[in-house]
């Protein structure tokens, strides 16, 4: 028998899909329940039946609750041997194409964005990349576009960048003001941000890359396997696929449809 | 009727300071055809690469392995939490990992671990709380007993650091407080 809380969850789960059309239902389940718990008691509500009532009939609830739902931990160039990686084993390879599309699937508040583009500019490749930043959270997407970090985190940022075989002085890249770093705006002249949900929206161009890094643990199975699908349909033959530290394709349906090309670095590559 | 602890489907524990000891001698107790699945959250420093899996691999005689996401949970196979990363049980009995934020400053969190077990097995899980410097576990076994589960304390008195099994102690009355011998006893007669 179900608990009532189980039951609960599902309702909402549904109330918002139905309602909102975002799409959480083959999310994990254990995370999300924590998230929606966690919830209750930031909105001061004493059962899930209860949250849901005002999330179905009020808009800024709903968009206060996705801040919650979705999980923003990011920071730049986290796990530097990663970017690394991508510098001497990737670039090189990225460097044949003339004219590049990246897409990186969940960017958040933008931290991989940033990290790439800088990447991208020290190797040259900047000016003849577009880079597709696509995320489900409107306010996480705008902050992304702003480029604008907490000055207190910027000091590990500087380190990742180091150890990630950065060339210059990270400093070049951002303006300090107050407690804030705000980074160099033409880092993202090449950058489309935009709304694009891997559970419910299709695939809508063809790139050479793909990152998405910590999204896909919020994933079940079914629902990893749905972006897979999506990220094998837009890539270009022998197209790259890099996911977060501990994230796998082992699992997957798709695991036989791509290769490793740094498995410890979780670098794929389509066949 | 059934005897006490015969359906146990899994076992969790948790440890930090002086917890690898603690693993190694109580699961060494354990023999190759120990048939349960074991999920283990030590507190460890954030580094990418844990050896912990290894470490334990090496000695025991049961098959240790790093917690993969998705993975699903195989019978006999000991799991570690990746460092940085929470360790959750899903319904489907797979495993899952998360960045969610940390829980009193700890990811993995023994708590998270505890919880989400407890929701999935009930009262066919036993959690065990471990030495330890800090009161992770605590919450997550007084979970573990409320949904019917058995729960085991290591007694301070033997704990390399008693904070842990004292916090335990505090928020509820644990099925057993046992050293590691007797865990070690009781986790071979569930078989």
């Amino acid at each position: 028998m179900e608990r009532d809380t189980d039951i609960e969850l599902r309702l909402l789960i549904e109330a918002i899909y139905l309602k909102y059309s975002y799409d959480f239902r083959d999310y994990s389940g254990a995370s999300i329940k924590r998230r929606v718990h966690h919830a209750l008691s930031q909105f001061e509500c004493r059962t899930i039946s209860a949250l849901q009532e005002r999330v179905l009939h009020d808009p800024g609830m709903f968009m206060q609750l996705l801040q919650l739902l979705t999980i923003p931990v990011s920071e730049m160039f986290r796990d530097p041997s990663h970017f690394l990686a991508i510098r001497q084993e990737v670039v090189p390879l990225l460097k044949t194409y003339p004219s590049l599309k990246i897409w990186i699937a969940g960017c958040s508040t933008g931290e991989e964005v940033y990290s790439m583009a800088i990447l991208l500019r020290e190797e040259g490749l900047l000016d003849r990349t577009l880079i597709y930043a696509t995320d489900i959270n409107p306010r996480s997407l705008e902050k992304a576009k702003q480029g604008i970090f907490a000055l207190e985190n910027v000091r590990a940022y500087t380190q990742n960048y180091q150890q990630a075989g950065g060339r210059r002085s990270f400093a070049d890249y951002y303006t300090a003001a107050y407690d804030y770093a705000k980074f160099d705006k033409t880092l993202r002249e090449n950058v489309t941000f935009a709304d694009h949900s891997l559970a419910t929206d299709s695939v809508f161009s063809e790139t050479q890359l793909i990152s998405c890094r910590n999204v896909l643990i919020y994933f079940n199975k079914k629902l990893q396997d749905r972006a897979f699908g999506l990220f094998h349909e837009s890539l270009c033959h022998r197209g790259f696929l890099v996911l977060g530290s501990k994230e796998t394709l082992d699992f997957s349906t798709f695991g036989k449809q791509f290769e490793p090309l740094v498995k410890q670095e979780r670098i794929y590559r389509k066949l | 009727m059934d005897r006490p602890g015969s359906g146990i489907e899994a076992i969790a524990v948790g440890a930090s300071a002086g917890g690898v000891e603690a693993l190694l001698r109580l699961f060494g107790q354990l023999r190759k055809s120990f048939r349960l699945p074991v999920l283990v959250v030590l507190h460890l420093p954030n580094e990418r690469y844990s050896q912990l899996a290894q470490v334990l691999g090496h000695r025991l005689a049961i098959p240790v392995e790093e917690a993969r996401d998705k993975q699903d949970i195989q019978a006999g196979t000991l799991y570690v939490a990746a460092p940085g990363y929470h360790l959750s049980v899903e319904a489907d009995r797979s495993l899952s990992l998360s960045l969610e934020e940390p829980v009193h400053h700890s990811r993995p969190s023994i708590n998270v671990l505890f919880e989400s077990a407890a929701d999935v097995y009930g009262s066919n899980l036993l959690a065990i709380v471990l030495t330890g410097a800090n009161d992770d576990g605590a919450k997550g076994l007084a979970r573990v007993k409320e949904l019917g589960g058995i729960t085991v304390v290591q007694d301070p008195a033997e704990a390399q650091v008693s904070t842990m099994p004292e916090a335990a102690l505090a928020l509820h009355e644990p099925d057993h407080i046992l050293n590691l011998q007797g865990i070690g006893q009781l986790l071979a007669g569930l078989e």
